[in-house]
């Protein structure tokens, strides 16, 4: 499966549990926000590796809301930290979905570290989280997306990227319409 | 005059009424030998939710995050951590207007025992100068906690990261 597979699938999970979605740099964000778009998502434009930090620290801040972070294993590989620290916390609202298609999909699909020997699942476990799922297709993600709103899921994807289109809107616009509904208790 | 040096505040206990007073009740820190007394009071404050993080950068993150939850975050840090933050503070909180406050404890200047904090102690006050970050110092004669409101305030207004620098000498200052 391709990253946007998994998009399609996470975005729609989001939509149906009226989760807030955080979107990781890069073409994931376009992507994303060309699947679909609601003032639900949060699309990051810069500061690579911190997608999963935001999750968690909204997630924490609003045990009324869902929350689910889209992130890519360049991402966490630079940020590898986050695993530990999301461990150490473990929110019942917090799922992060971690497309691991093995390439730096945004800057011209260079190999990372998990298309040799590094094993992200393996790492989650370690850092402590206890809820780590791995899945390899649509079908089975959904399934997962089915039966868990915490934890980690590690998809192995292709590399490949889409002809997803520019985000227009400003950082304060994507901003502003987010936290109109983010930083609000829900009903 | 009458003295009651046996009641006036310690320098943890004025920077965390600070804390308090500004509403912060959000924060995530990285240790450090100054803040030992500090992080164990913000850890019991029910009204407060504390994590500890890996590095600055993620502390920052999470801070982001949680102000999107409607918080008032802040980061107990020391100066070191600024320089493991720079592209998310630009990149994040400059690019979407996302107030921090970071509580610095300022190695690498009078009184510092360890040579290696003395670089990233002189360039500090030149980073945020640079980054047109905001930086209070605390001043003789001014409660450290009304320093800290303000400094929230001028975050929550401008909505940007702001600084506190708090060097040596204050954290010696004896009651």
């Amino acid at each position: 499966m391709k990253r946007i597979d998994a998009i399609n699938e996470i975005a729609a999970k989001a939509k149906e549990s009226g989760a807030l979605l955080i979107g990781n740099i890069g073409i994931p964000c376009k992507e994303i926000h060309h699947v679909c778009d609601v003032p639900t998502n949060f699309y990051m434009l810069g500061s690579m590796g911190l997608a999963s930090s935001i999750g968690l620290g909204l997630a924490l801040s609003r045990p009324d809301k869902k929350v689910i972070t889209i992130e890519g294993d360049g991402s966490i590989l630079m940020n590898m930290g986050t695993l530990a620290t999301i461990a150490s916390q473990e929110p019942d609202n917090y799922l992060l979905v971690i497309v691991d298609n093995g390439a730096y999909g945004s800057t011209g699909n260079q190999p990372t570290a998990t298309s040799k020997n590094t094993d992200l699942a393996a790492v989650a476990k370690g850092a402590g989280n206890k809820n780590v799922y791995v899945v390899a297709n649509p079908e089975d993600l959904r399934e997962t997306l089915r039966s868990t709103d915490k934890g980690i899921i590690v998809v192995k994807a292709e590399p490949g990227n889409t002809e997803a289109p520019v985000i227009e809107m400003t950082p304060e616009v994507i901003l502003k319409r987010f936290m109109d509904i983010s930083s609000q208790p829900s009903r | 005059m009458t003295q009651s040096l046996s009641v006036a505040p310690t320098p943890s206990e004025s920077t965390f009424k600070g804390i308090k007073d500004a509403g912060i009740d959000f924060i995530v820190s990285v240790p450090c030998a100054n803040l030992k007394e500090l992080i164990p009071m913000v850890d019991e404050a029910h009204d407060i939710i504390h994590l500890p993080v890996t590095r600055e950068e993620e502390g920052v993150g999470v801070c982001a995050g949680a102000y999107m939850g409607g918080k008032k975050p802040a980061m107990l840090m020391q100066n070191s951590g600024l320089g493991n933050s720079i592209n998310a503070l630009a990149s994040l909180n400059m690019l979407y207007g996302i107030p921090l406050l970071m509580i610095m404890s300022h190695r690498g200047v009078e009184g510092e025992p360890i040579v290696a904090q003395v670089p990233m102690g002189e360039l500090t006050p030149k980073l945020l100068e640079t980054m047109d970050i905001p930086y209070f110092l605390p001043e003789k004669g001014v409660d450290p906690a009304d320093i800290i409101v303000k400094a929230w305030n001028v975050a929550s207004e401008q909505k940007k990261p702001v600084a506190v620098l708090l060097p040596i000498p204050f954290w010696r200052r004896q009651a």
